[in-house]
Formats: structure tokens, sequence, C-alpha cells
């Protein structure tokens, strides 16, 4: 201890620090599935409502993105791709990290309540929770299921868009929901297949150091033989039609022959090439996902013009 | 060297600052709009004030 003491300012954080705890990346799919569940169900809210809720609804969303990195800094540290978040590279502390994700959780719930009903805030506020507490505190270093269940976090805003509008749950939010859910798990793997070094190193039990990547590619084909029902029955609900229905068919066959020749590729191969296989099924996933609620937005408004739906 | 000189952490809290007080701006804008949108329910408002409005008087004829 000296008379003086230094403080550095290097690692002070900027404004676009703390947005990065929200994880604006993982914000913008709930932007996009919330906009799409609340635009598909049957009524209407006015514009600045559904405006202010899906706003409500990234915000916690964010949040929970922002107590996941208080909870996580230890394992962020270690894997290559999480190591600039703002609280491993030293920008955000920890506890200013935990205090942002409790004060914004608290108010994006109470602020949807106040704008939508308390059914929608009640679903975001268990939506915070999960991802929070189950899937950031139990689930993730526990078990290699981890993302399996906790991707109903991710699942949950095209719920709570639709909550928003109807103020419940129907079949064919329930259906929306199993999409995300069931899509989750061959993104996930796809990663992890490619990004391997990571999760061995953090000690974060997923599937390919667990059970080895073979299983790991037996499961992301079996997770898509899952998704294929569920993504085509979506288009004979109400929401559904004949354009979803026709790219619902031809995304799930492309993202089924993916999936396929990830399982078949022995492992020597992938190396050999990088990965090439594994990291294009998982870009495709990300357009999978984003085109496959463009398609029921695109119905919505066709359907408006007396043209899409049944 | 005066006091007053601009050092780089400056700008980098400004840019927090002005963040913040962009972010509070925009929520009390977003509030003053949700209000509107619900107390008027599309229609338009009418003050209820001490002028007397025809409408609510007794039909006469």
């Amino acid at each position: 201890m000296s008379d003086s003491t230094s403080i550095s300012y290097e690692n002070e954080a900027q404004f676009g620090d703390y947005f990065a705890l929200l994880k604006p990346r993982v914000m913008s799919l709930v932007v996009f599935t919330a906009l799409v569940g609340l635009v598909v169900a049957p009524g209407g809210v006015n514009p600045v409502v559904g405006f202010a809720s899906i706003l409500f609804i990234a915000i916690g969303a964010g949040a929970s993105g922002a107590l996941n990195m208080w909870y996580d800094a230890d394992i962020d540290a270690v894997m290559q791709r999480t190591a600039n978040r703002p609280v491993p590279a030293g920008k955000v502390g920890a506890g200013e990290a935990y205090a942002i994700g409790i004060t914004l959780s608290v108010m994006a719930v109470i602020m949807l309540a106040l704008a939508a009903n308390f059914f929608a805030a009640g679903l975001l506020a268990f939506t915070i929770f999960f991802y929070a507490v189950v899937y950031t505190m139990w689930l993730k270093r526990w078990t290699p299921q981890n993302i399996v269940i906790g991707g109903a976090a991710g699942a949950f805003p095209p719920m709570i868009g639709w909550a928003v509008v109807t103020g419940g749950i129907s079949i064919e939010s329930s259906l929306m929901f199993a999409l995300i859910l069931m899509w989750t798990p061959p993104h996930f793997w796809a990663l992890a297949l490619f990004m391997k070094e990571d999760y061995s190193k953090a000690g974060v039990p997923m599937l390919t150091v667990t059970h080895g990547r073979a299983v790991t590619r037996k499961h992301i084909l079996a997770y898509t033989l899952i998704l294929l029902p569920i993504a085509v029955g979506l288009g004979f609900t109400s929401v559904g039609g004949p354009f979803y229905l026709t790219v619902a068919v031809l995304m799930n066959l492309w993202f089924l022959k993916g999936a396929i020749e990830i399982l078949r590729r022995p492992e020597t191969a992938a190396t050999a090439d990088d990965y090439k296989v594994e990291r294009t099924f998982f870009r495709f996933s990300i357009y999978y996902l984003f085109i496959s609620f463009g398609a029921l937005l695109v119905e919505a408004t066709l359907k408006s013009y007396g043209l899409g739906g049944w | 060297m005066g006091l007053s000189q601009e050092h780089e952490i400056h700008k980098r809290r400004f840019s927090r600052n002005l963040g913040v007080g962009i972010v509070l701006g925009g929520f009390v804008a977003l509030v003053f709009a949700l209000t509107i949108a619900k107390v008027t329910d599309g229609r338009p408002t009418q003050a209820f004030d001490h002028s007397v409005r025809i409408e609510q008087l007794p039909a006469t004829e």
C-alpha cells in the first residue's frame, strides 16, 4: 500500500459495453420471434402497445443475458468465443452485471404487465427465471442435456408475443414454442462440434465432451427428425397456409439433408476440412429459424389481403 | 497543461452519460405514448373541464 493509489481507466466501460451485457444478437432473435407471435395472433393490439410489448420482452431477455454473464464469468473467461464479453474482459464488474440484470428484469416484467397483460408478464418472468436460474445455474454445468431443456428459454418469446394479444396459450403458440425448442439442440451441437476445445476447457458438460462426437452427430439427426413434423404441422394450424407450408417442407428437407450429412461424416474427414459441413449446417440453422418465422409473417400479411391462410 | 484538459477517458464517460440520458428520455416518451394509446383507445380525447359540453345535455325538443 502506498500513499498514492493508481487506478487504471483503460478498461473503463463505454455505453456499448453495458449494451453488450444484454446479448444483442440473441435479443434480435427474441425481437423477431416475439414480433411474429404478436402479428400472427388473432385480433390485434394498438401499435404503440405492440411496440412497447416487444421492447419489454427484449429487455427482459437481455436482462437474463446479463444475469447469465454475471454467473458464468468464470466459464466465459476460459472460452475463446466468450472471452471478450464485458465481464471477463474486465470492463464491467460482475456485481454491476448482476445489478443491471435484476433491475432490468423487474422493470421489464412490470412494464409488460402494464402495457399488455399479466399473463404475458408472467410468461416473461418465467422465461427470465428459466434462463438465469434453471439453465445457467442448474443445468449448464450439470448435464449434457443442458441446451435441450435450456432451449425452452429461447422458445418462449413467440408464445409471449401471442399472449400479449390473446392473453393466453393456444395450439399455434405451443407449436411455435416447440419449433424453437427442437431447433436449439441441432443448432448448438453443430457449434459444439467445431468449437471443440472451448467447452471441454471450461468444463461445461457439452454432449461432445461427455458422450463423444459420434453420439452428438446421432443426436443432431434425432432432434432434426422431431423438428420436422412440428414445423410442418404448424402449417396446418390457423397461422399456417400454402406459403408457409411450402417453405417449411423445403427448409426441413434441407435441414434433414444436412443432419444426415453430419451423421455420415467420420471425425477424420471433419478435421481434414476443418468442419466445413458442420459450419455450413450451423449457419443454415440460423437462416432456418429466421426464414421459418419470416414465412409465418408473410402468411399473416397475405391473409390480411385475403390471399394467404387456409 | 491546464486543469480543463480533455482526456480520452472523459470522452468515454460522456458517451456513457449520453447513452443513459437518451435511454431515460426514450423511456419517458414511451410511457407517455403508452398512456395516450391506452387512454384514448383509438378515439379522440375530450377534457373534462368546467365548460358545458353540448352532447352531454339532455335532449330537448
